[in-house]
């Protein structure tokens, strides 16, 4: 068998724990079922579209910011090079807003430069995730993953008011 | 003991190869760095990214796997004998399969034909060639595998019933890690990417195009790493006149980064639809597993260290510190390797873990990241690694001003990447995204605050590109100018060299089963969801 050093054994018996501590941590917040602060799973979505006929099929044929609830929001956007629509988005400060996203071409990231929303978007699939605004004031809306040569310039604005 | 002439001839034409690389790649990254500070702007006749595509193919693919085999040649030709004439013809093979690819590929980048990046994401499109072109690179280790694993089994019956060398053995665990990991790149190229690029297919799947290549790109990192231990775990303790902490436990090490570095490339995919949460989050688990053989290597390291130190007298609980070779750059770099790899681990773990990766991810951050792992880690090991193995290789020696030389380069490179990695580490966080040729995005206020890291990106880069000029000038000289003689090629005994290395630790058929048992685990079912619940695939693009 192996033969292990006394004070190696403490080191690994030590890192194993606080590993062991940290991946339970992560796994609870991650599957957490509560709304809002509790959970922070990844943006996983599940539902397909062709990419090909994105902008006749719904919710993407209406792209847009649409109310439904008290101060909680749907946020439909379509994604390609080099654009997001909407553009020029204005949310209401504390509404919680459910993102919804795909492309009609190649893969592109939806990120909110300085905040935790930030998700792939890949054609053929859905990606959404949910963001409570708490802070007024002028975000950006930035695509992170390379998509042609024009990359740089794909962005718009959000504003919370 | 000489290495075979034919072998150190086979190995050193990779070194030069990679010396080439790095410094070339060098140059467009420190241009990258130029443009988005936006202290240049590029002429009309090339854009950024295709001088990121570059970039990105050289030194990930170029540099590393040509002075891996390099590396790999030289150490199985010391540690377990002279290649036959066979083996050595595979390895010519080999290199010229690489070569021809990465001409191949350098063209196309260079014709605009393929800016895709190195990780070429469909249903972004390049030119067929380019796909050969990989394809090309990776049949090519193939080979340089073949000429090393059969070596290692030849020694392996020439000496029935004993413990086969250190170094023969763990490079044939890295090249099992690399042939594992490969089948996604290959899969993935020739069954996908080929027939669409020649219009043979019209669409792509894109999930699985993504899947495949972070099967691959995960273990490609270790792939890296692993060389880079192997001239910590066996040519350290002999530079710091020390012996090997543990051989059963270094073999151990190496066996378990080859089971927890493949099934877990959904860690780089977690912000993904298309995969579930809870296979993303099993393979978090397996990803943070391989912290353990992490720390076991930092232990085994670092009581090298200390032995070594009090043996010469160190005294007190550090005293023993102040005794390592500190001028000897042979040790110097591959130690600044270790110490770089404290935060790059750290950062490491960050990226892995869902909710902290949803901030940077796709950010500057993990920039940063890789440039203080591979950049970072790896590169000041090998550098340290050339600085002996050129000299010994060309029957010369690494002279005192060499070393000397050697020792500004080591520390330059060190300072240079550290400014400029934590600069991307820290705007990382502020949302600054990776892989953008400028980030003013029309001067708003959120990216404003980003101007002056982009400003320490370019001062960093600068000092790394002066940095490689001095790495290739003492190499120069080391290899064509500095006095004969006998260079050591520094191999460690054993602390205890009685202790039984168990015969388990080399029963590649067990290893090899548990790591595709895993695999099958980990990937059998996502797979078959994103094959059966597809989207329409997609046509490609060429948006350059």
């Amino acid at each position: 068998m192996l033969h292990m050093h006394k004070f190696e054994k403490i080191w690994m018996i030590v890192g194993v724990i606080t590993l062991i501590s940290f991946l339970t941590i992560v796994g609870v917040q991650a599957f957490s079922k509560a709304e809002g602060e509790g959970h922070h799973g990844a943006p996983s979505d599940m539902t397909l579209v062709d990419p090909e006929t994105v902008t006749e099929t719904a919710p993407f044929n209406e792209p847009g910011l649409k109310q439904i609830g008290e101060n909680e929001y749907e946020l439909v956007m379509v994604l390609q090079s080099y654009g997001f629509t909407p553009g020029d988005i204005e949310i209401p400060q504390g509404a919680t807003v459910h993102i919804k996203a795909t492309s009609i071409d190649v893969v592109h990231g939806f990120e909110i430069a300085g905040t935790s929303a930030n998700m792939m978007v890949t054609p053929g699939h859905v990606n959404s995730m949910t963001y409570t605004f708490d802070k007024k004031g002028s975000f950006l809306i930035l695509c992170n993953e390379y998509c042609g040569t024009g990359h740089h310039f794909m962005s718009t604005n959000l504003e919370v008011i | 003991m000489k290495i075979n002439q034919l072998d150190a001839r086979l190995s050193l034409v990779h070194f030069y190869v990679a010396f080439g690389s790095i410094l070339f790649a060098g140059l467009l990254g420190l241009v990258q760095t130029l443009v988005r500070s936006e202290l240049i702007t590029l002429p009309s006749w090339i854009n950024y990214y295709q001088i990121l595509t570059g970039h990105g193919v050289v030194m990930a693919l170029v540099f590393t796997t040509y002075f891996i085999f390099g590396f790999f040649y030289a150490s199985v030709a010391k540690s377990a004998g002279e290649f036959t004439n066979r083996q050595r013809k595979a390895g010519w093979i080999g290199f010229w399969l690489l070569t021809i690819g990465l001409v191949l590929a350098a063209v196309m980048i260079a014709l605009n034909e393929a800016t895709v990046l190195y990780t070429f994401y469909a249903p972004l499109q390049a030119s067929p060639f380019f796909y050969i072109a990989l394809a090309l690179i990776i049949i090519g280790t193939y080979f340089g595998a073949y000429a090393v694993i059969s070596r290692y089994r030849l020694w392996k019956k020439e000496h029935p019933g004993e413990k086969t060398p250190l170094l023969a053995y763990m490079a044939v665990a890295t090249l099992v890690l690399w042939l594992i990991a490969t089948i996604g790149v290959v899969a993935a190229v020739l069954f996908q990417f080929l027939p669409w690029a020649f219009g043979w297919t019209d669409t792509i799947n894109v999930a699985l195009t993504r899947t495949l290549f972070w099967y691959f790109g995960h273990p490609l990192v270790y792939f890296w790493l692993l060389p880079a231990y192997m001239a910590w775990y066996v040519m350290v303790p002999k530079i710091i006149g020390g012996k090997i902490f543990s051989d059963q436990l270094a073999r151990f090490s190496f066996v378990l980064f080859i089971l927890f570095s493949i099934p877990v490339g959904f860690h780089h995919q977690l912000l993904e639809s298309g995969i579930s949460e809870g296979w993303k989050f099993f393979q978090v688990i397996l990803t943070f597993a391989v912290i353990l053989p992490s720390l076991m290597t930092a232990f085994a390291l670092f009581s090298t260290f200390e032995i070594a130190g009090r043996q010469k007298g160190g005294k007190g609980l550090f005293g023993w510190f102040k005794k390592l070779p500190w001028g000897d750059v042979r040790f110097l770099a591959p130690f600044l390797g270790m110490l770089i790899f404290i935060p790059a681990g750290a950062g490491g773990i960050i990226n892995a873990s869902h909710q902290l990766n949803q901030i940077v991810h796709n950010t500057v951050w993990v920039t940063g990241h890789f440039h203080i792992t591979v950049g970072g880690t790896v590169a000041v090991t090998f550098f340290g690694i050339s600085y002996w193995i050129i000299p010994h290789l060309k029957g010369r020696i690494l002279t005192k001003k060499m070393n000397k030389i050697g020792i500004y380069q080591t520390v330059l490179w060190a300072v240079g990447m550290g400014i400029m990695s934590s600069a991307m580490h820290i705007s990382g966080l502020l949302g600054n995204p990776r892989r953008t040729q400028v980030t003013s995005y029309n001067g708003h206020e959120v990216a404003s605050s980003w101007g002056a890291y982009e400003m320490a990106h370019a001062v960093g880069g600068s000092l790394l590109v002066i940095s490689l000029v001095l790495f290739v000038i003492v190499l120069i000289n080391l290899a064509f100018f500095a006095p004969k003689g006998n260079e050591e090629f520094p191999i460690a005994e054993e602390l205890n060299p009685t202790q039984q290395t168990p015969n388990w630790l080399e029963n590649w058929k067990l290893w090899i089963g548990i790591v595709f048992a895993l695999i099958f685990i980990a990937y059998t079912l996502p797979i078959i969801d994103i094959i059966n619940n597809s989207p329409p695939g997609s046509s490609g693009f060429k948006y350059w």
